[in-house]
């Protein structure tokens, strides 16, 4: 019974390694050692460890239930090219649109009956500095209140050329939700109506949500003891 | 701004309230006489209301172009109070991060922790006990009744109804003394975790949220007799802030603002979650999408969250000694709290334990308090109802003890944008009702 169980697990693992695409891997950072610490006298030898952080890898069909539904009717629609992977990990499914396609893509999501996402409910940025050419990512949360489902829609831009299209004249409520993104990553969405900072101060410099903006803070200091700021604290990896 | 004016300024941080356009005045109240009115080019004006006006709910900034008192243009400036609480979120571990995003709406704490927690328990694949599902609903609907008054009550002020301020903060009171029991604090919670609820319910506490519901159904029918067909309530409510379903689609509104337009999508109901399916409730909806009408949503929602209430007080009273928290020690928090005669603090029975019977034990619980858990690489998007519309929390994680990237989708910052249709073309008196329509809570919107 045990080693039926573990064989089932041994095939579970081969079939995720057989749907991942080794081209597609989104390997977002490279983790060293196991406990955080660097420049120790770490004998353990632990702290040799390298080891890749790979985003879930892009799924193969059938990906079950209405995924199959929406990915299929929204593959007939768009422009060819357009969807470069569809990734399905802890229940919900995400397309990655290529940026040239995006505008044509989510007016079919929205406008199409089948799919009928009519409400847009969020769009924030990731920034992932060490993805090269893939650095921002702009997360695009779409709701179907008809057929009761959620997608993302995921779009991502290399950091030396930071422009997404605005989705603001399909989804009015985008407006303010570009204007965050754009300004805590300085993602520039082309098209919005008016695309200005809208938290930090007209006169920000940088943009401070991305990975490479510091934190900040000051220590804090108790009689006998300086407890650093928070980004300068040991970090566990 | 002319091209000149640009270069004589030297100082890059020089004051941004000069314009080119137009003449200038600078009043602040009961100083209007100072304005010449014969300085006055054409008939628009524009003017600032706020960031630290009464009735902006905060410090919410409005430009109005108005034209006499009628507003034709109106844009909301925000930011005034943002913290950097996504951005901090990201160098704190999984469990501290309950402890920022409850500070983001202060009104409705719960709803933020709990669209965080669902977040995170769903990267982790993990589910919290019945009970402490049950004890989220509970505090969650009676956070609804207290945002719910706290909407009522301010929303009343602005318009002078001063007695439904006092008799709605009267009752918000005693929904604290109920979060004050439970969780210690009277806001900024920090009561749920992920896996479950930092401690279970005090001794006494079934009987005292009986008490209070008790309590307010006596005085829930209060605000009825006092405003619904008050004709100067009325007056002032009705037809302003007017936006259909199809404008709430465009722009994003949800929560009592969508339901007053007659749909009935609550998520409670349409993706429930915490065995909300499992309560007997009712959805709010009204054909009156304005300011009236969702007074009224807001008002019947009150009584839905009673039932509520009452089916979860009954459902934890019959789950005596059952869990809070999950049974895995590599996500529980590993400190037992109890109430002791000083108020809460720390179980003696587990210092006892780790200080003096178990290395191991204390070991666990320095190396899960100091570096916290670990959780697995991907993303999710975790969707409440709470008072104000569908809060989301998107999380992304690199497998390391802290979150990769916090985003939250607040309802007021999403709703806030309805402020220009709903007050365009109205009576700068009626920008106030239509924004205490929407009940923005700028905590929230700035984050």
């Amino acid at each position: 019974m045990a080693d039926d169980k573990k064989q089932d697990a041994s095939h579970e693992i081969q079939q995720e390694v057989v749907k991942s695409d080794a081209v597609q891997l989104e390997v977002i950072n490279v983790r060293e050692g196991a406990f955080g610490a660097h420049g120790t006298g770490d004998t353990s030898g632990f702290g040799g460890l390298t080891q890749p952080v790979i985003m879930p890898g892009a799924a193969q069909k059938p990906y079950g239930g209405w995924y199959d539904e929406v990915a299929d009717k929204l593959a007939t629609l768009t422009l060819p090219e357009a969807i470069e992977k569809v990734v399905v990990h802890n229940g919900e499914i995400t397309f990655f649109i290529r940026r040239h396609a995006l505008l044509d893509t989510v007016t079919h999501l929205r406008n199409d009956p089948e799919l009928r996402f009519e409400f847009c409910s969020s769009v924030s940025g990731v920034h992932f500095p060490h993805e090269t050419d893939r650095e921002l990512h702009v997360a695009i949360h779409l709701l179907s209140m008809t057929h009761n489902r959620r997608i993302r829609v995921e779009v991502v831009a290399p950091d030396s050329d930071p422009h997404i299209p605005s989705i603001v004249s399909i989804y009015p409520t985008a407006d303010w939700h570009e204007r965050e993104t754009y300004d805590f990553f300085g993602i520039i969405f082309d098209g919005h109506p008016a695309l200005t900072r809208i938290m930090m101060p007209d006169d920000w410099p940088g943009h401070p949500q991305r990975k490479d903006y510091p934190l900040g803070g000051i220590p804090v200091e108790f009689k006998g003891g300086t407890i650093a700021p928070p980004d300068q604290r040991r970090s566990y990896s | 701004m002319t091209q000149g004016l640009n270069e004589e300024r030297t100082d890059p941080y020089a004051g941004t309230t000069e314009t080119s356009d137009g003449p200038v005045f600078t009043v602040t109240g009961q100083d209007w006489d100072t304005i010449d009115p014969s300085a006055v080019e054409g008939d628009h004006l524009v003017i600032n209301m706020g960031p630290q006006h009464p009735s902006t709910h905060g410090v919410l900034r409005l430009v109005l172009e108005i034209d006499g008192e009628t507003v034709r243009d109106a844009r909301a400036g925000i930011g005034y109070l943002h913290t950097g609480i996504e951005k901090n979120m990201e160098y704190r571990t999984w469990t501290q991060g309950v402890t920022f995003c409850t500070r983001m709406d202060y009104v409705a704490p719960f709803s933020n922790e709990a669209a965080y927690v669902m977040a995170v328990e769903k990267l982790l694949g993990i589910e919290a006990p019945e009970k402490a599902q049950a004890i989220r609903v509970l505090l969650l609907e009676l956070n609804r009744i207290s945002s719910h008054l706290v909407c009522l009550a301010t929303g009343g002020m602005e318009i002078g109804a001063l007695t439904v301020m006092t008799i709605g903060f009267r009752d918000r009171e005693e929904i604290l003394n109920l979060f004050e029991l439970i969780t210690g604090l009277r806001m900024n919670h920090a009561y749920f975790r992920p896996g479950g609820v930092a401690l279970d319910l005090p001794d006494g506490a079934i009987e005292k949220i009986r008490a209070t519901v008790r309590l307010l159904k006596k005085r829930l029918p209060e605000y009825a007799a006092l405003c619904n067909a008050n004709p100067i309530f009325k007056g002032r409510l009705k037809g302003v802030g007017h936006l259909e379903l199809a404008g709430c689609m465009a722009l994003g509104l949800t929560g009592p603002v969508l339901r007053s337009t007659g749909y009935d999508w609550d998520l409670r109901k349409k993706q429930p979650y915490w065995g909300y399916d499992t309560y007997d409730f009712d959805v709010v909806t009204r054909d009156e999408p304005d300011a009236y009408g969702r007074f009224r949503v807001r008002l019947d929602e009150m009584w839905e969250s009673l039932k509520i209430v009452e089916q979860a007080t009954e459902r934890i009273a019959s789950m005596a000694g059952e869990p809070v928290m999950v049974a895995d020690k590599k996500i529980a928090w590993p400190s037992q709290l109890s109430v002791g005669a000083d108020g809460q603090g720390n179980s003696a029975e587990h210092i006892k334990h780790i200080m003096g019977e178990s290395m191991e034990a204390l070991i666990h619980h320095f190396k899960i308090v100091t570096e916290g858990f670990r959780v697995p690489v991907g993303q999710a998007y975790a969707s409440i109802e709470s008072p104000r519309g569908e809060i989301s929390c998107h999380l992304v994680s690199d497998g390391g003890t802290r979150p990769y990237r916090a985003h939250f989708r607040d309802p007021s910052f999403v709703n806030l944008q309805g402020t220009s249709v709903m007050s365009e073309g109205g009576m700068i008196s009626d920008v106030i009702v239509a924004i205490a329509s929407i009940d923005p809570v700028m905590g929230g919107v700035d984050r």
